[in-house]
């Protein structure tokens, strides 16, 4: 690590942070010359990367593929109305420089795959994953472990909220425990549906992305105690907060960076994970011709209530059982928002012996697309 | 004043699984030990028990039972004694943050 010290301009920029006793120059100085890599610069990338820009860690790397869509402007603070279809690291790199000059970025336009994750982290001191599904969070997790470097990790849900310190330097030499000792295997698909599907308070990510920023900061400086063995949960619909125990996994051995795609149970190459499909267009079609059918919405009532094809409501958790809803003696189609959670009712229908279900490719968001633009989408 | 009342162990669900119980965040249960405390919240919401136990009925990898801040691999697993007034927390891996 290049040694720079700080200039006046830089000491009267940070000078709240200088006087706190236990930060000092000394911590200021640790967080010029420290490299940081955050993975995503979404809804926990936003605050994280404003944060740690503002509070002067000198190279900041942006991991993100993405462009800004208006759905995302309910959290990601990093944007605005005019950054819509703008890439995300690029309009991140170019807000953080307007907010600090004195720091420098780099940004890594692609996706975060298992044939570039190790070289890009090899240029980092610290990792913060702000990333939003199993199989890149379980590919952060153990290029952190090959690489050596630590994981700040959170994660959010609706109204909850994750953070802890993986993989960081212990007294004794030996690392702290990672992702893969607290969730060694990931839940299989659909349980646990994205925020994308499962939706996200838009504040959420601001409390728990600036907490994941503080820590951070905190292992860059060595100032108090990092959250490395623990994991915090914040719940804000009840407003209770819970730390509890991590604890290394003897079982635990990461060796070499794997296919996470298959780790988590997504096929999306496989014959048998595939469904029946019928279009939009296929569908509006049977609807003129007065066919025999039967439309099932497998969305929650919620949505039903923002846009609906007047298809019967039997949300995915209860389709297993409510299984005499369902026709056997005619084609049944099953439709959701996108087409994703509606195939996933159809696999599961498809265990229990149905075989005349259509999934509804691109969901309602299709038809609103293609057969019906008056539709509210969302 | 506050008596001292006797309260039942209690199961806090997190968010993902409370679609498999009516959107309630937490079950009381005059289960004994945690497998007893799970098997006595699976058998009330029958959607959940796929989700938390397999085939053999051991708790699910993807799933950490916490009894107050102690997982209970440390302690001795789904035997680990629950009392009145205990807290189990069921911790689910969630992945949300960039979308």
């Amino acid at each position: 690590m290049s040694e720079n010290k700080l200039s006046p301009a830089e000491l009267a920029r940070y000078s709240r942070h200088i006087i706190i006793p236990e930060f000092g120059r000394e911590g200021q100085e640790k967080l010029k010359n420290a490299r940081v890599l955050v993975i995503g610069s979404g809804g926990l990338g936003s605050p994280l990367l404003l944060y740690l820009a503002a509070a002067g860690v000198g190279h900041l790397g942006i991991v993100d593929f993405d462009v800004v869509d208006d759905s995302n402007l309910q959290r990601q603070v990093l944007f605005t109305v005019d950054n819509v279809g703008e890439s995300k690291a690029q309009t991140a790199k170019k807000r953080l420089l307007a907010l600090n000059p004195h720091i420098n970025i780099t940004v890594h336009e692609t996706m975060f795959t298992k044939d570039n994750a190790l070289d890009i982290i090899k240029d980092y001191d610290v990792v913060a994953d702000g990333t939003d599904n199993f199989p890149t969070r379980y590919l952060v997790n153990d290029a952190c472990v090959l690489t050596g470097k630590t994981n700040v990790y959170a994660s959010i849900y609706r109204f909850e909220g994750q953070v802890s310190v993986f993989n960081y330097p212990l007294e004794n030499g030996e690392r702290g425990p990672n992702y893969r000792d607290l969730f060694p295997a990931p839940p299989p698909p659909g349980l646990v549906p994205s925020c994308a599907e499962g939706g996200v308070l838009g504040v959420l990510p601001g409390i728990i992305g600036s907490m994941q920023a503080s820590e951070v900061i905190k292992v860059i400086t060595g100032v108090g105690e990092p959250l490395a063995g623990r994991l915090f949960l914040f719940d804000a619909a009840s407003f209770t907060t819970r730390v509890l125990k991590v604890a290394k996994n003897p079982e635990t051995n990461i060796t070499e960076l794997i296919n996470y795609e298959q780790f988590c149970g997504i096929f999306p190459d496989k014959k048998e994970n595939t469904v029946k499909e019928i279009t939009v267009q296929e569908l509006e079609s049977m609807v003129n011709l007065k066919e025999d059918f039967q439309l099932i919405d497998v969305r929650e009532p919620y949505e039903y209530d923002i846009a609906n094809l007047e298809g019967e409501l039997i949300p995915l958790a209860q389709v297993a059982t409510s299984t005499s809803k369902i026709a056997k003696d005619k084609k049944v189609i099953v439709h959701c928002r996108s087409g994703k959670r509606s195939a996933d009712a159809i696999r599961e229908l498809e265990q229990l012996g149905f075989d005349n279900l259509y999934n509804l490719k691109g969901g309602i968001l299709a038809y609103a697309k293609e057969i019906d633009t008056s539709m509210p989408t969302y | 004043m506050h008596s001292i009342i006797k309260k039942m162990a209690q199961i806090i669900i997190p968010t993902p699984l409370r679609k498999f119980t009516n959107n309630e965040s937490t079950f009381d249960t005059k289960g004994t030990t945690v497998k007893e405390a799970i098997a006595d919240l699976a058998n009330t919401h029958s959607g959940l028990a796929k989700h938390l136990l397999d085939e053999q009925n051991n708790i699910r990898s993807f799933i950490r039972i916490y009894v107050g801040d102690e997982d209970i691999n440390s302690l001795q697993k789904d035997a680990t004694a629950i009392a009145d007034n205990t807290v189990v927390s069921i911790i689910p891996a969630i992945a949300g943050g960039s979308q």
